[in-house]
């Protein structure tokens, strides 16, 4: 088979969620950018969110116990750069499960992920993790946590 | 060493040491979201220099990222000096934040055009995240400059101190020179006005005074440095040079 189990390593990477977001996964997050088979070699690149996010060092090791119980032992990790990730890679349905989680997702306008209000205050421009900024409603009052835009 | 380990060091060094002091905030700072602030902006640089280091380790063949920026001597670094400073208080780290951000986005923006592929990928990458970083500093130098009369005096003397420290930034030697000639760095000559514009128009919003010029200070990239970065460095190294088969 030329493609081997290339459709199976994306099945399973599907299945890996972020660490710190766990109602997506790695693929919804958009930062595995390609899967190849190169001289009996799966390549799997893989490119940061934020140059030092720690979620990037957790969810390689979880990708790697996850194919090795899938029985698949030839493969490599390899981290590319270019293009830098952005925000853009997410589709409206990971944004709709970001949103339902509680999070209000990447775009133009930041949204209250509770009431759909746009009248907010920004709490403060860096959150729990260097992926997310905090908000507050000024309609309901809840606070939340806004997926930065970039 | 090849010229383009000691170069990729150059970048670094720089980010490592200043994410270092960064660091020094987490649980420290005047308000929790401030903390948290400083905490995610020295990560970013963190991961910045681990790229770097990556990358320089790769070239080299016989090291780790890890041996670089563990295992190297005070006189090994390269990073500017205004890096290594003490912080201060919290208008000294952000005075000192501010001219660091504002000069390395526009290193970086010429650095992502580099023929080196990974510099510039890792360049390209790090943009955006100076980007956020020079908002945060360079708002809270207008709300510290146009504040109370207190927090103007204090900023502005936080700018005067450190002034001395800029004119590393826009030095070049030979192997500045070289680099650049060879279009895989920067030419740093050519930064200095847009520089200049960046943080006039700042200190403008923020009515304070851009000090005179003046004599500037000068080693690093001969690996010179101020007595703070030893201190640094003997905490940031203590453990794996303590337990030199730790694993973490």
């Amino acid at each position: 088979m030329q493609n081997g189990n290339i459709n199976k390593i994306w099945t399973i990477l599907g299945s890996v969620p972020d660490p710190e977001i766990p109602v997506i996964s790695v693929v919804e997050l958009g930062v595995i950018r390609d899967v190849k088979l190169i001289e009996n070699q799966y390549v799997i690149s893989v490119t940061p969110t934020y140059s030092g996010c720690p979620a990037v060092k957790t969810f390689q090791d979880d990708i790697k116990t996850q194919l090795k119980v899938n029985d698949i032992h030839n493969f490599k990790i390899d981290i590319v750069y270019k293009p830098a990730w952005t925000t853009d890679w997410m589709t409206k349905e990971t944004k709709e499960k970001l949103k339902k989680y509680g999070i209000s997702p990447p775009g133009k306008t930041v949204q209250c992920p509770q009431c759909d209000s746009t009248n907010i205050e920004l709490i403060s421009e860096f959150g729990a993790t260097a992926c997310k900024s905090m908000h507050k409603c000024v309609e309901c009052l809840e606070p939340f946590e806004h997926f930065k835009c970039i | 060493m090849l010229d383009l380990e000691k170069y990729i060091l150059r970048i670094a060094d720089s980010a490592l040491i200043i994410s270092h002091r960064l660091s020094e905030w987490c649980s420290k700072g005047p308000t929790l979201e401030e903390d948290i602030a400083l905490s995610n902006i020295s990560l970013d640089l963190l991961g910045q220099a681990n790229s770097l280091l990556e990358y320089c380790a790769s070239i080299n063949g016989k090291i780790s990222a890890d041996d670089l920026a563990f295992r190297r001597n005070g006189k090994e670094f390269y990073n500017f000096q205004i890096c290594e400073l003490e912080n201060g208080h919290f208008g000294d780290t952000i005075i000192r934040q501010f001219l660091f951000d504002s000069y390395t986005l526009l290193f970086f923006q010429k650095l992502s055009q580099s023929k080196d592929e990974t510099l510039s990928a890792i360049a390209t990458k790090s943009i955006k995240e100076i980007k956020y970083h020079l908002r945060h500093s360079s708002n809270w130098v207008i709300r510290l400059g146009d504040g109370t009369s207190l927090s103007k005096e204090k900023i502005q003397n936080s700018l005067n101190n450190f002034w001395k420290f800029t004119g590393e930034f826009f030095e070049m030697d030979e192997l500045d020179k070289k680099m650049a000639e060879c279009k895989i760095g920067v030419d740093l000559y050519k930064l200095k006005n847009e520089w200049d514009n960046i943080i006039n128009a700042t200190f403008e919003k923020a009515k304070i005074q851009r000090p005179d010029d003046c004599v500037m200070i000068t080693g690093s990239k001969k690996g010179v440095h101020t007595e703070h970065l030893e201190k640094i460095l003997s905490k940031m190294q203590y453990l794996p040079r303590a337990y030199p088969d730790a694993k973490w």
